[in-house]
């Protein structure tokens, strides 16, 4: 399968959107607060929208080349959208909202998709779950050449969210076309996609696998969008090759990772480790405070500290009997941490986002 | 004394309904109907009823033939000029009936603004059924309009964008998702627009004249055979009662039978769902 490939930029209210990218036969999510231009972008390249100039192309034709003036309608380009609360054609059945696309691979998507029992009932009659599950049934009838995905998982509640995002997760993978997925929540993106795009203000600002982006934040907004403790800090150089940060409220910290001046240091939850004692091992830095929260998330724990989050399972929170408002002393390693710069030093400039292994 | 108020607003509407229904009534008590049958098969009330059905049907394929797409173009494309485009075609909601009569005789009649093109082409329409039915398009499309743009406008546009990229062109979008979701509203809308061209009276009568058998519609021929045959123009009076109760009913009806149908449960589920 082709790959599908954008370069496009529009001007929106505030910024310009400006992505130039790659997608293989893998699912590429782009993650990013609303309006930094995500819906846009996958309007663009649906043709719903004629952006300011761009190339599209995907499958092997061009789609848009405003260059030289190619613009193909919407039913001329090969490409499966889902739309955001799924816009199903409240008239008709399952059944018939899957064949609008075309007929030969209905019977297929329905049984491969679980609507056998539903291919004659009407979107009206269908939970949030099974509505997401037809809307792409729909998307892939027409066997497109592109998928395109906006939020597909904002218009569910809470509860069925997770079950719908384990459910999709294993869908889009067994798919072999180039599939283009945008959404608002950083874990969405995670656990959907192969490889995540994190878009600020039209921009992608840094892309790579959820743990590469873990692992190296660009920035600290990356770092912050994540899922990271981003802690503000003056860094200079300490002993033993370490570095120094003074926090605002006086306390110290050291990493590994080089800085000087205004930095941002970055903790993941789950390098942060609770205690009742300030532990004598190699973490050496270590925040006291009472706990603030405690929230579920899968079958671990986020416990605010102070400045911090934690992560930790369920048996050592039982371990520790944490209960709100006690003291406890959050810990991490040096090596734990990443400094970035802050303040006014401007952010990287977008990323072009290639292939995959091109 | 807080007794008069709610009296004195169940008197005004006794009063309303009274005055409202005592007309209909008297209509009725004057005739019966087995004397409505016979007579409308008779004379001058079999004429009008052939002149009026031929011309309204006629006139009602040309505002659903021309206004569904014009009403599609007006509801689902934003240009300059739009609203003020809207803004006249609706004119004829409010234009006194005589106003919209001399009006077609200044743009289609002898001397009018395509008279000498319509003679050159060896057409000549004041006074002829096709004057009749130029009169009944120009006051009634405008209902229909109205009706059929709100309806259009009432589909949501994603669909119409999900249409589009499920390989459908603008036509087949038209076909398969617009006009099936707005058939609810363009129903009733095309009822109040025949039943307001059966009436139409005063735009025919200065336009196309009263000619029995060629252009005496109903309304028309109660007005002629009001001083010749008064029996047989409360007859027709009485049809054209039971016309507009059945349109006011087919209005009424349509909405509530599309939802019974749940052909459009989505905005009731989605809201109920959350």
């Amino acid at each position: 399968m082709d790959a599908l490939r954008v370069d496009l930029a529009h001007r929106l209210r505030g910024f310009e959107l400006e992505v130039s990218l790659e997608v293989g036969p893998e699912t590429l999510a782009l993650a990013g607060p609303s309006g930094a231009g995500k819906t846009t972008l996958l309007r663009a390249i649906a043709g719903l929208l004629r952006p300011d100039r761009g190339l599209v192309e995907a499958g092997g034709a061009v789609w848009l080349d405003t260059s030289r003036g190619v613009d193909l309608p919407p039913e001329r380009r090969s490409v499966g959208l889902v739309f955001q609360d799924y816009a199903l054609f409240p008239h008709l059945t399952v059944e018939q909202n899957v064949a609008f696309g075309g007929r030969h691979r209905v019977p297929e998507l329905l049984s491969g998709l679980a609507l056998e029992r539903l291919a004659r009932a009407r979107p009206g009659e269908l939970s949030g779950g099974e509505r997401q599950r037809v809307a792409l049934a729909r998307a892939l009838a027409r066997d497109p050449h592109v998928l395109l995905l906006d939020e597909p998982l904002s218009a569910l509640d809470a509860s069925t969210r997770t079950r719908v995002r384990e459910e999709l997760g294993p869908l889009l993978r067994a798919q072999t076309l180039p599939t283009l997925l945008v959404t608002h929540d950083y874990l969405d993106a995670a656990a959907l996609a192969d490889r995540v795009g994190v878009v600020v203000e039209g921009r992608i600002v840094q892309v790579g696998t959820p743990a590469e982006l873990a692992a190296a934040p660009a920035s600290p907004f990356v770092a912050e969008f994540t899922g990271g403790n981003v802690l503000h800090g003056t860094a200079r150089p300490g002993p033993r090759g370490l570095t120094s940060v003074t926090l605002a409220d006086g306390s110290e910290i050291v990493s590994t990772d080089e800085g000087r001046g205004s930095v941002g240091v970055v903790v993941y939850p789950w390098e942060v480790t609770l205690a009742r004692e300030a532990p004598e091992d190699s973490s050496q830095n270590h925040v006291r405070g009472p706990i603030a929260s405690v929230a579920p998330v899968g079958n671990r724990l986020r416990v605010r500290v102070g400045p911090l989050v934690a992560e930790v399972t369920a048996a050592s929170a039982d371990r520790l009997a944490l209960r709100l408002g006690e003291p406890i002393v959050a810990s991490f390693k040096a090596t734990g941490t990443r400094l970035l710069p802050l303040g006014h030093v401007p952010g990287p400039p977008p990323v072009q986002v290639p292939g995959r292994g091109s | 004394m807080r007794r008069l108020f709610p009296a004195l607003l169940a008197v005004a509407a006794a009063l309303a309904a009274a005055f409202l229904l005592l007309p209909l009534v008297a209509l009725f008590a004057r005739v019966s109907p087995g004397t409505l049958v016979v007579r409308a098969g008779q004379g001058a009330f079999r004429d009008a009823l052939v002149v009026s059905l031929k011309t309204s049907l006629i006139a009602h394929a040309i505002v659903l033939g021309v206004g569904t797409p014009a009403a599609y173009l007006l509801a689902t494309r934003r240009f300059r000029g739009r609203s003020l485009l809207v803004g006249v075609l609706e004119l004829p909601l409010v234009l006194p009936p005589a106003v919209a009569g001399i009006s077609l005789l200044a743009a289609f009649g002898a001397n009018g603004l395509l008279g000498g093109t319509l003679d050159a082409l060896g057409l000549r329409i004041p006074f002829t059924q096709a004057a009749v039915v130029l009169a009944v398009v120009f006051v009634a499309s405008p209902f229909y309009l109205r009706a059929a743009i709100a309806a259009f406008e009432a589909v949501d546009p994603r669909l119409l964008e999900a249409s589009r990229t499920l390989g459908a062109g603008p036509g087949r979008t038209f076909a398969r998702v617009a006009l099936p979701l707005a058939a609810g509203g363009l129903a009733a809308g095309s009822s109040l627009a025949w039943a307001r061209g059966l009436g139409e009276f005063g735009a025919t009568l200065m336009f196309a004249g009263s000619l029995r058998g060629v252009t005496q519609t109903l309304p028309l021929a109660i007005y002629a055979e009001l001083n010749v045959d008064y029996p047989v123009a409360l007859a027709i009076g009485a049809l054209l009662v039971l016309v507009s109760v059945a349109v006011l009913l087919v209005i009424r009806l349509v909405p509530s039978w599309t939802r019974f149908a749940s052909i459009w449960p989505t905005a009731s589920a989605a809201s109920s769902s959350r």
